[in-house]
Order: C-alpha cells, then structure tokens, then sequence
C-alpha cells in the first residue's frame, strides 16, 4: 500500500496529493495519505463520495498524524 | 444600486429607515434612560418605543424584551443564564453540531464551570432529527437550536424541537440571528437571541428574549439596567435604529424573500452547471432564502476569497485556511462536505440581478485559473 506524506502541508494539497497517485494502485486496493491538517479529516471522504472511490477509515502514525486509508474504486 | 457586496449574513448593509432612525434618535435619545428629568424620560420613551416594536415582530411581550450589545453577547447572557436559573434541574446543555460558535463557546465555558453538554449530529443538508434531538434533550437543564444556519442556510424544526422539549418539561433556546426580519419567530422557544445588524440594523445591538416564566438567572454581576438583564448604559439610539429597521424588513420580507430566492436559485444552479466539481451545499429548499454555499474541489479557499476581493466581491468562507485557527468550519465537518474551497454567498436588498450576473461570469473563471496545473485530477 502507497502511504503519501503531506505533514505540514494544508489543504487542498493533501486531496490533491491523493489525487494524483490514486491511479498509481490498482482498482480494489488501498491508498493512504498521512496528513496533520484537520480538514482532510473532512475533505479526504468528501473527496471519496466525488469522485466515486470508497473511505475506508483513520489511523494514526507512530508519529501521532492521522492517515487517512482509501479504496480505489474506478 | 448594486453591489459586490455579498456577504449579508456577516453583517446587512444598514437599511434606509436604520439611518434615518438612528440621525433621529442621537438628537431625542442620548440621555441617560433611567434618569426622571426631562432628557431621560425622553430617552426612556424612545427606548420603551423600540423594545415594543422589537417585541411584537419577534412575538414577544415587551417586558420579555433586553437590549444588549450584540447577538453574541445576547446567546451568551440566554444560555449561560438559562443554566444558572436550572440549575436544581441538572446542568446538561444540548445543541445541535452546527450552532453559531457563540453557543459553542458558552457551552465550552458550561463544561469548564463542571456542566455537561451534548452536540445533536445533523444530516448532510445540516440539519437535524427531531426525535434525536428530542432524545438528547430529555432531563437536560437547558436545549438550544438554530431558527437557520448562519453557513449554509438550514432552517431547523424549531417548531418541533420546541414542542418535544416541552413535553420533556425543557426551556428551548433559539439562535434568531440568521431568519429574525425574514421568517416568523417558530413558536415555543423559552429564549431567544438575536442581532440587528443581521437584519439590517446597525452593529452593537443584541437582542435577548426571556419568555414570561422561564427560570433565568443573570450570569454577570448585578445592574440594573434592562431589568437586570444586561449590564451597562443602553445604547438608545442604536435600539431605535434597530427597531425601525426590524419593521422596515419585516413589511418588504415576503416580496424581498421571493426575489432573493430566486438569485439564490439561480445561483446554485449555474454555479453547478458552469464550475465543475463544485459541490453546492445545504438544501435546495427549508432554507434561508438569501444564501448559498458551495466548496470548489482542489481550490485554495482563501486565493480564492483574495481573488473574488480583486473582482470586487465581498463573500465568507468556511475553509480551514480563512479561519483564525486553521480549523475547517464546524458546520461543513458536521455535514461531512467538503471544506476546502468553500465559499458562502449572502444576499441582501441592494443585491441585484446584475450583480449576481456579474459574479456568476466571473466565478468559472477565477476557479479554472486557480486550479490550472490540476486539469485531469
């Protein structure tokens, strides 16, 4: 599974980030994206509902950042 | 006239008859109303005036009525004395996800003092359930819940709410700021609070109605002003303005409801149609007749706040970037719509066809510039 790193960086660059790789997996398998800013906690399954891939839930790093875990759909 | 002014629900553009009430009142009300000579009696006469014209729009009583300084300080003095007057009745506070951050901030101060509070999810139109607020509310101390959202435009059940909670013996406070002047009062609220410069008054007036009965109890030290009910000397002139201008919106609402609707309408549909990946959030209908809210996917929401500024429009946004704690709005998380990007646009009586127009061909624009880079995504 692809884990994108966005600590420190503010939204929308997070979704963005998330947007650009989500290809580099296949349909059916997992994406992550490591994010400190609050509003991807909102945007990432915003994001999902759009454009048609599945939220899977939140983890969080050793670090304490949550990550954020998507299903590519299409 | 027209306006790129465009965020109404942060604060109205005086009405006409505000202005002129105001010039008026200066001149008749700048004495001190508790005072039995001849100035203060005037004074008190212009006040008693407002505070009845106040009271029958908002359908209240005009004892019930307590001038203070904003509809901030008004919510604040509704709920944290609402708490204090129930206090042999418990100290649980319940409200809905999405209240003003005022009604969020006295329930942060509730909980710091050793009370309890319980936030009632809402649906992804943002509002809420009236038997799950009703089930939260039972053997609580105090309830409160928005007439409209201030954010995105849901009208709640207040109505409803407000019979439950009686059932359930609880005293209902309701948020009046975004609908008072627009909508009816719902009826069965215990308190009220509201803010003139939301309906077109000048700033600095609040509002606060505490329903014949209701067991309220001053969470400040002692004054006698406005029956005890909010300290400091009454700003007159501002109550009259006031009034003047809540009678004044209240006779042209019907007409002014139905114009705005419609801009607001074809607001949402062209932004929809002409800006892609948009999502217009808030219902199409319950909701506030004079504002839209939309989040632009992949946009920054304050280069686009910067940007819609350089084309002289003047909206709001709830996007992390735009607020003082680099928070996303509480309102749009607890919808779970998208946060970024977003934009809130409020109407008011100099709002045109031609602004709207104007705005809705610059839009498509300013977006597809700020996401150049991203075609594709």
């Amino acid at each position: 599974m692809i884990t994108l790193d966005q600590r420190g960086r503010r939204c929308p660059l997070p979704v963005i980030e998330l947007a650009r790789h989500v290809n580099d997996v296949g349909v059916g398998e997992l994406i992550a994206v490591a994010a400190d800013d609050p509003a991807a906690r909102v945007d990432v399954p915003a994001w999902c509902r759009m454009r048609g891939h599945e939220y899977v839930g939140e983890d969080t790093a050793p670090d304490g950042v949550p990550v954020y875990t998507v299903r590519r759909r299409r | 006239m027209g306006s790129g002014y465009l965020d109404a629900a942060a604060g109205a553009p005086p009405h006409p008859a505000a202005a002129e009430a105001l010039t008026a009142a200066l001149d008749g009300g700048w004495a001190d109303p508790a005072k039995l000579y001849g100035a203060g009696r005037r004074s008190r006469l212009l006040l008693d005036g407002a505070r009845e014209a106040i009271a029958e729009v908002l359908g209240a009583r005009p004892d019930e009525i307590t001038f203070c300084a904003s509809g901030t300080h008004a919510t604040h003095l509704a709920i944290l004395g609402g708490l204090a007057g129930r206090r042999r009745a418990g100290s649980r506070f319940v409200h809905s996800a999405v209240e003003h951050s005022c009604v969020l901030h006295a329930a942060e101060r509730h909980v710091a003092a050793g009370g309890e509070a319980t936030s009632v999810p809402v649906d992804r139109d943002g509002r809420v359930d009236v038997a799950a607020f009703a089930a939260a509310a039972d053997g609580a101390a105090l309830a409160s819940l928005m007439t409209a959202n201030h954010e995105v435009g849901t009208l709640q059940p207040v109505a409803e709410v407000a019979a439950a909670c009686r059932d359930r013996g609880v005293p209902l406070h309701t948020d009046a700021a975004q609908s008072a002047g627009r909508f009816p009062v719902p009826p069965g609220w215990s308190l009220l609070s509201a803010s003139a410069h939301k309906w077109g008054g000048p700033p600095g007036v609040g509002v606060l109605a505490v329903r014949t009965g209701t067991r309220w109890r001053s969470p400040m030290p002692a004054d006698d002003r406005e029956r005890g009910r909010a300290p400091g000397f009454e700003n007159v002139p501002a109550a009259v303005a006031a009034a003047a201008a809540l009678q004044a919106v209240t006779a042209e609402a019907a007409a002014e409801n139905a114009r705005l609707s419609a801009l607001v309408d074809r607001i949402r549909a062209e932004v929809a149609a002409r800006v892609p990946d948009v999502e217009v959030v808030g219902p199409a209908t319950g909701r506030l007749p004079h504002l839209v809210t939309f989040s632009c996917l992949y946009v920054d929401g304050e280069a686009l706040l910067h940007e819609l500024d350089r084309h002289g429009f003047a909206v709001s946004s709830g996007s992390s970037c735009t607020s003082s704690t680099l928070t996303p709005s509480h309102v749009l998380e607890a919808m779970g719509v998208l946060s970024h990007g977003n934009v809130r646009v409020s109407l008011h009586r100099d709002t045109t066809a031609a602004d709207v127009d104007r705005f809705l061909a610059v839009l498509p624009e300013i977006v597809a510039d700020l996401r150049k880079g991203l075609e594709g995504l």
